[in-house]
């Protein structure tokens, strides 16, 4: 069939033909990749039901030990007790209450702050600059802001309030807002920056100065994003562990009281782990219970969080 | 294109040709297409026969199912979701929307260019190996031979032998579209799509495909969609005028432009509207 | 008659100006709060470390005797856990990726799963602890070793590395799929050779960034039950081991203030590891960036 002379003594048509017996090979490949692929995306979805599972197992034996009741309105965690132990997480809650009022009240400002600097008034080169160095902040293990909550911001906070204890609750809560902020200042300049030009131009265009701009148009069109940017970090606030756990104590109470030491429903879990409460008591079992209220907690903030962002997007 | 295929279908024709010069083989055969996007029907009961080793022009105002329809014709429409169809195509015989009817093997006889140059992110070489390198031809010998005819096929090898291994991006917008062409004419197909091939293009360029394509249809089955009824004009054997996803007139492209039978595609190539 | 007196206009002007240029301060001291703070951080870390940081430093193991203390069995360990959460995520991760983007058809399923990884990335790291010491460490007997920790790890960072893949893969343009599959391709042949080398730069990069986090965290860790105090080196996956961050967390727990210098040059190092690790991840974004 080759013709001798032809500069082209091939059909690459007919070596495709040839070759089709690879293709069943290659036809197999096909049908299996996709139901691998499924295989790993379920790997997502088991991690959840294993969480929620395993916490759901062991919340039910803890409850074999203690009441409901006890749980939900005791006044007071005394677990470590064998006579007169008591399960109330309340104290644990309000630890961590408090804790994550201190860091919104100290990130939401700075965050939409520089939000604002960054969407209405930095100039391109700016921001380049600054978001990365924010990326950092965001990036540092949580470790390292508990070292330098303990050692650095604890004994700054006590020369200012004598009354201030080594473990307290300011000082962790200072610094998770510290934490928090870069999160805030990042998801409300996205929300901002979608806001389209032309409703900017056209406050301009009237003479409207910047901050007229950013107060009457930019925040109000972005008012979803930023609230939910905020109850995102919340919800990261009341998850933070070992800021918590080197810097806010191990004393769980129930009070406004932010000088003292604390302990938040984190922390709890953490100095268990550390101790040697053996498996099956009910100290063990009680770490499962108080994850599943803190999962309960930031489950519920982060539904809201993705509740407002679609219920509340503007079409521009 | 030496292979004992063609030569069959050279004797079969030459019978023909014999017999009627200006009948052809029919390559592809359109009965009763329909074409749902979700709800919206955009072809309506198309039937159209296009011939082989001709130049087949598609035009019509934007929207009018022109784009739809060749990429029905390798069904590359069905990466779009939500489509439905009904009818038959027929590609030599066999109906290629059934059921079983395997879109790779179909591909590897209908080669596209589209709208935009698309080379991969990959060497010149590379972009015009890859057809033969996925269906399995891997000798590096063969592979040199079949870059290099595609690309002298596709009128682009002077401008680029000497720099096959550079990133496909760095040649220009016209020498993009060129190596495209190359791309696909380097598994060899039976038909060419071309979707408005230079609507991205320079004058010089867009002159320089043109010229291409009468090349190619000696030895290749094209069809064309354009929205530019001068290229239509200057380089095809054959026109359908599609409107509303209809095809109001499929004629011989002397006919359609000079003397057309329908009110509709005079008002059009008359510019009245489009 | 004028409905604007233009001087009542002009006289107001000078306020709003003001009040333009002093809330301009405030946002950028906002700003710069931020940056202020990470420059103290810094400075505070590095200033009370690097006394302690040297090579006897790196090589030493851990010791009750702050001069003596190094990291060398933490160091390590954390490498152990990069060997292992790296391909754990990326095979996991990529695939979900894939198949999200390029085969789950558009429904409730997917839907569901995108919402699963989104509420996943927001469960708190300790309740990942809590599954790991669960499942990994007692329901399969893999006590407090490298691969209950590193799988534990793998779980938690999986959300980042999806949802940066995810983003890669979308990023690459529908005519390079086009031209693939119009070149007879199936599926899997369009996505191996055109989609994951266009994607590849901006999976690495999240990669990194999943791992960073990994090699950063503590929580999940202690609730494991990893040892503080570790004073040999893990041999297999299946060996005791223990990392960075814990070792910085028990010199950190240590009332003298000598360990808490020692912890700074712990942090040092990890910090460092950090850096290199993201530097990298910039120079892949800048060196591949997008050229279509």
């Amino acid at each position: 069939m080759a013709l001798p002379e032809s500069r082209n003594s091939f059909s690459v048509q007919q070596m495709i033909q040839q070759k089709k017996q690879k293709k069943n090979k290659l036809i197999q490949t096909e049908k299996i990749v996709p139901f691998i692929l499924l295989l790993t995306a379920i790997v997502s979805v088991l991690t959840t039901v294993g969480i929620v599972v395993t916490l759901l197992a062991e919340t039910f034996t803890f409850f074999n030990h203690v009441s409901i009741k006890e749980f939900f309105t005791a006044q007071k965690w005394y677990p470590f007790s064998e006579t007169q132990g008591s399960f109330g997480i309340l104290p644990l809650i309000s630890g961590t209450l408090k804790v994550a009022f201190i860091a919104a009240i100290v990130a939401v400002p700075i965050g939409i702050a520089s939000a604002v600097f960054l969407s209405e008034y930095a100039t391109d080169r700016t921001r380049r600059i600054i978001k990365p160095i924010l990326e950092v902040l965001a990036g540092i293990p949580t470790i390292v802001y508990g070292f330098f909550a303990l050692t650095f911001v604890t004994p700054i906070l006590r020369d200012l309030i004598p009354s201030l204890e080594i473990f307290n609750a300011l000082s962790p809560g200072i610094v998770i807002g510290i934490m928090i902020t870069p999160m805030i200042a990042s998801l409300s300049e996205d929300a901002m920056t979608s806001v389209p030009k032309s409703m900017r131009e056209g406050a301009y265009a009237l003479g409207a100065t910047k901050l007229e701009v950013a107060i009457k148009i930019v925040i109000p069109a972005a008012v979803s994003g930023i609230i939910a940017s905020i109850v995102l970090a919340v919800s990261r606030a009341i998850g933070e562990t070992m800021i918590v756990a080197v810097a806010g104590g191990s004393t769980p109470n129930l009070s406004w009281d932010v000088t003292g030491s604390i302990q938040t429903m984190t922390a709890y879990i953490v100095q268990v782990s550390q101790g040697d409460a053996g498996y099956g008591t009910t100290i063990y079992y009680s770490i499962y219970a108080v994850g599943f209220t803190l999962f309960i907690f930031t489950l519920m903030m982060n539904l809201l969080a993705q509740f407002i962002s679609k219920r509340f997007r503007e079409e521009y | 294109m030496n292979t004992t295929m063609v030569k069959l279908n050279n004797q079969q024709n030459q019978t023909a040709a014999n017999a009627e010069s200006q009948r052809k083989e029919a390559v592809y055969h359109t009965k009763d297409l329909n074409l749902w996007y979700g709800t919206n029907h955009a072809l309506k009961n198309i039937n159209l026969e296009i011939n082989e080793k001709e130049v087949t022009a598609i035009i019509g105002p934007s929207g009018c199912g022109k784009s739809t329809y060749i990429k029905t014709l390798n069904r590359m429409i069905e990466l779009v979701p939500d489509v439905k169809t009904s009818g038959e195509i027929k590609y030599r015989g066999r109906n290629i929307l059934q059921k079983g009817y395997g879109v790779e093997e179909l591909r590897t006889k209908v080669g596209m260019v589209f709208q935009k140059p698309n080379p991969f992110p990959k060497s010149i070489f590379e972009n015009v190996a890859y057809g033969p390198k996925i269906h399995g031809i891997k000798d590096k010998k063969i592979l040199n031979q079949i870059v290099e005819k595609s690309l002298k096929g596709a009128a682009i090898w002077d401008e680029v032998k000497d720099r096959l291994n550079e990133n496909a991006f760095g040649l220009s917008g016209g020498q993009q579209q060129r190596l495209c062409i190359a791309r696909c004419l380097a598994i060899e197909p039976d038909v060419i799509l071309m979707d408005e091939p230079t609507s991205a293009l320079d004058p010089i360029s867009t002159l320089k495909v043109e010229e291409l394509v009468q090349e190619l249809k000696k030895e290749y089955s094209i069809i064309i969609v354009t929205h530019n009824m001068q290229q239509a004009a200057r380089i095809s054997d054959k026109t359908a005028f599609f409107l509303n996803g209809e095809v109001i007139e499929y004629s011989e492209t002397d006919q359609i432009f000079s003397n057309p039978a329908d009110q509709r595609t005079e008002d059009y190539i008359t510019g009245r509207f489009g | 008659m004028k409905l604007i007196n233009e001087s009542t206009i002009l006289r107001r002007m000078k306020p709003r100006l003001i009040k333009n240029l002093v809330f301009k301060c405030l946002f950028m001291a906002a700003t710069i709060f931020a940056l202020l703070v990470l420059g103290i951080l810094l400075y505070r870390v590095i200033t009370q470390g690097i006394g302690y940081l040297d090579w006897q430093f790196m090589q030493g193991l851990p010791s009750r005797n702050p001069e003596q203390a190094g990291v060398k069995t933490a160091l390590i360990g954390t490498v152990w856990l990069m060997a292992v959460v790296a391909p754990v995520t990326l095979f996991f991760g990529v695939g979900t990726a894939i198949y999200l983007e390029e085969y789950a058809k558009k429904g409730k399923f997917t839907t569901f799963i995108q919402v699963n990884i989104s509420n996943l990335a927001g469960v708190p790291s300790i309740v990942f602890g809590l599954l790991g010491l669960t499942v990994f460490v007692r329901a399969l007997s893999l006590g407090t070793s490298v691969i209950a920790a590193g799988l534990t790890m793998s779980l938690l960072v999986l959300p980042i590395i999806i949802v940066s893949s995810q983003e890669a893969i979308r990023a690459v343009p529908k005519e390079l799929r086009e031209a693939s599959y119009g070149m007879g391709a199936t599926k899997w042949q369009t996505i191996l050779r055109v989609v994951m080398p266009a994607a590849i730069p901006g999976i690495l990069t999240g990669g990194i960034l999943a791992l960073s986090r990994a090699i950063g965290e503590t929580a999940p860790l202690v609730v494991l039950g990893l040892p503080l105090f570790l004073a040999f080196l893990p041999q297999s996956v299946f060996d005791m081991f223990t990392v960075l961050p814990m070792q910085i967390y028990n010199w950190t727990g240590r009332p003298q203030e000598e360990f808490h210098a020692v912890a700074a040059a712990g942090i040092i190092v990890l910090l460092t590891l950090l850096i290199i690790m993201n530097s990298v991840a910039v120079y892949i974004r800048n060196k591949f960036q997008k050229r279509y």
